[in-house]
């Protein structure tokens, strides 16, 4: 038979690989639930079906969008190929304004209205998320 | 423009005098002198001297606004503020490799210094495998990524420094981080020139560990400002974003934090050898890549400003060899641990660092595969994703209670071998409070977590422990205070989570809305003109029973650039922070204003101090 010491040394290695197993898939699984996609106005358009995940919108604030009341900014995020209305109720980043690139992150209603829960900050008036230069340039 | 030349100059004079130490080094080697040959010292002090003339001549230039330099044209201002000028000479890509480079000579020539006692050929090693890493970073600055371009013809005017980074927590974040990140290089060398002369032993950890706490200590105290700095200045109220920069700053600090455990097994009790080895080489790999992913724009966040796809690969290709250089270094001289010392005792002090260093491990595999993972698969399926907050909480949550609970006791177990004792009340007494106290803020904050109350009663229970440890007369004062300092850190954020509160919504001059017990009134708005950037002040009333505190948010429209910066107020207090920042939107009356009441904010300031401060009594006390 094998020795005490080889025994304890396979138990060992037995017990680590399946707790590195179980961590690999916990953090996998994890990462499936959590993942945001980001996705253009146009790629909604033609999405097969509109789920319930949450996403990020990125483009530009269309000019003369912006209309503001007291608890919600509504605006319309552009591609210059496919448009989508935006609601939104919280803070802005300083660099929100039309005209200019955005990104933000919520849940789809339809096609065409967007729910968001958040506006993300940029901070560099040429600075461009690399998703919105893409999304632009694929016009 | 002189200046710009001389810069220029003194760097490649500097990387000349890297390679004629490689061969002083290598020569020195071989030779029966018990001491290095002074002239080691004098070329090295003297290549840091070039450096530093380097950094002067460009900090120099950022502040007489000489623009035919390419670095100060796109960085700075004629009407930039003066000390700004002065920061934003490593507020930049350029500047700041510079300074990375400064660190880098100076770090080796402390080595040099502070290692008399050590024996040559570990020394020379070190100052060898230093020098490579110098050398690279040389050729990294001069050709890929050079402070002193020249421009011509010379513009008039420069384009300015980004706002945001015109902050004095900023001007002083990135040396303070830079000190930590560059001393791990010391600990990368002198890692592997200890396992080629096979002086991995308590010697070398007692003389390694200084370096170690060194790295630590600005590392904390590098990301607490960052921390700071943008809890105020980026308006959203937080303190933690597990932003990709922000976490490429935690992957070498969790990494260091392993290390600095382990090195102290080594010390007494010469096991771990090899582990500890891996951690020193991670912890440098982990700063170089944090400098590739952010400097190559890889990760867009706020430190990508401009970037340039061949610095990426510049510093890629770096990254490999220095990786491949210390696995082949490894592979080649595996340090042997005799079988008497191997044997772990399941309930002493270095099985439960062992246990420490797990749960390092994982934490800082969950952050590298989270802010990793998008990059991948951007590559290979072209899907642009990104991994929020619920993603980083769910799986380290979970074993933070772990960690906090074995963290309670494991400072107090014994070398080799600890025995239970009998559980006293002392023990018990603490546990009782804490269930109490987490059950009265569970109830009070209507969350009905079994999960949030387990947290909550490991965290009080590490915290009163820690405290208690802290009181006890003995030494390792310094590992109590950073433990001490880490188990407030824990509370404070947790408390800071379930009792903050908010509120936003966009209001007119004049108005009043109410939020919850408290009113608030927008009172009126002033402009105001400044040096360079115009500045509109309101003046915000919140009344909360009964008690009434103005706060003032402003902000800020830059001129040159011309960019728009929110500057929240904040009405700092002992246990809770008012937090209000507006924003403009569009032209019309309304102003964006966001309102906060978080809570415990100035205690996670100060318990990151007091682990920094920990690190530091850890490092003199090496001195005495």
């Amino acid at each position: 038979m094998y020795g005490k010491k080889v025994k304890l040394r396979a138990i060992f290695l037995l017990f680590s690989i399946v707790i590195v197993i179980l961590a690999v898939f916990l953090v996998l699984k994890t990462l499936e639930e959590d993942v945001v996609y980001f996705i253009s106005p146009t790629e909604i358009k033609n999405l097969p079906e509109i789920n319930t995940k949450k996403i990020r919108i990125g483009g530009m604030v269309k000019k003369d969008s912006i209309k503001t009341t007291s608890d919600q900014i509504n605006f319309i995020i552009t591609d210059f190929k496919s448009e989508i209305n935006v609601s939104f109720s919280g803070s802005v980043p300083n660099l929100f304004a039309e005209e200019k690139g955005v990104v933000a992150e919520g849940f789809l209603k339809d096609r065409n209205y967007f729910d968001a829960t958040k506006i993300l900050a940029k901070h560099d008036e040429n600075y461009m998320p690399p998703e919105v230069k893409e999304s632009l340039q694929a016009k | 423009m002189l200046l710009s030349q001389l810069g220029f100059y003194s760097l490649i004079l500097g990387l000349l005098l890297s390679f004629i130490l490689l061969i002083f080094s290598y020569k020195n080697l071989f030779t029966k002198d018990i001491n290095l040959k002074k002239n080691i010292y004098y070329i090295s002090f003297l290549q840091f001297f070039l450096v530093i003339q380097s950094f002067f001549c460009l900090i120099y230039s950022f502040i007489v606004s000489d623009f035919s330099n390419e670095t100060v044209y796109n960085n700075s201002h004629t009407t930039k503020p003066f000390f700004y000028k002065i920061s934003g000479t490593w507020g930049n890509h350029e500047g700041s490799l510079l300074l990375w480079l400064l660190v880098l000579t100076l770090f080796i020539f402390l080595f040099l210094i502070f290692s008399k006692e050590q024996p040559k050929k570990y020394r020379l090693l070190t100052l060898l495998f230093q020098q490579i890493i110098i050398i690279g970073f040389f050729l990294f600055v001069l050709f890929a990524s050079n402070p002193f371009n020249y421009l011509f013809p010379i513009p008039k005017e420069g384009l300015g420094l980004n706002p945001i980074l015109q902050d004095p927590a900023l001007a002083i974040h990135p040396p303070i981080l830079y000190l930590g990140y560059v001393g791990s290089s010391i600990i990368f060398s002198s890692s592997l020139s200890a396992l080629i002369c096979k002086n991995v032993n308590s010697n070398w950890a007692r003389h390694i560990k200084l370096w170690i706490f060194l790295s630590w200590t600005f590392l904390t105290l590098g990301i607490m400002i960052g921390s700071i700095w943008a809890y105020y200045e980026l308006g959203w109220g937080g303190f933690w974003f597990w932003d990709p920069v922000e976490n490429i700053s935690l992957m070498p600090w969790l990494c260091l934090t392993a290390l600095l455990h382990t090195i102290v097994v080594l010390e007494k009790r010469q096991v771990l050898k090899l582990w500890t080895l891996i951690l020193s080489i991670a912890t440098f790999t982990f700063s170089m890549t944090g400098t590739f992913l952010v400097r190559s724009g890889i990760l867009n966040s706020v430190h990508t400003f401009a970037n340039d796809p061949t610095r990426g690969l510049f510093i890629l290709i770096f990254l490999f060899v220095l990786i491949l250089l210390s696995l082949l270094i490894l592979f080649l001289y595996q340090p042997k641990t005799s079988n008497l010392q191997k044997k772990f005792f399941f309930l002493s002090k270095e099985t439960s660092i062992l246990v420490n260093n797990w749960f390092m491990i994982y934490f800082l595999s969950v952050i590298f595969i989270g802010t990793t993972y998008p990059i991948f698969l951007e590559v290979l399926t072209n899907a642009k994703i990104s991994v929020g907050p619920p993603f980083y909480q769910k799986l380290l949550l979970p074993f933070l209670i772990f960690f906090l609970i074995f963290m309670s006791f494991g400072p107090n177990l014994k070398w080799i071998k600890s025995s239970f004792k009998k559980i006293k009340f002392k023990q018990i007494f603490p546990f009782i409070i804490s269930i109490i106290i987490s059950y009265l803020i569970i109830i009070k904050t209507n969350s009905e977590h079994l999960f949030s109350t387990i947290l909550f009663v490991s965290a009080f229970y590490l915290f009163f422990t820690a405290s208690r440890d802290l009181i006890k007369k003995e030494n390792h004062l310094s590992q109590k205070i950073s433990h001490f300092g880490f188990s407030l850190l824990v509370l404070a954020i947790l408390l800071n989570s379930v009792f903050a509160d908010e509120f936003s919504a966009n209001m007119k001059i004049g108005e009043e809305i109410k939020f919850k017990n408290s009113f608030i009134k927008f009172k009126k708005i002033e402009t105001y003109e400044e040096k360079n950037y115009k500045s509109i002040v309101a003046d915000f009333e919140i009344e909360d029973k009964k008690k009434i505190i103005n706060l003032k948010p402003e902000i800020r429209i830059y001129n040159q650039p011309n960019i728009l910066t929110s500057e929240a107020d904040i009405k700092v207090s002992f246990f809770s922070d008012k937090f209000l920042v507006m924003n403009l939107l569009k032209d019309d009356d309304f102003f964006n204003v966001r309102y906060q009441i978080k809570p415990f904010m100035l205690w996670i300031w100060i318990s990151g101090l007091l682990l920094a401060i920990g690190g530091f009594l850890g490092l003199i006390r090496k001195f005495k």
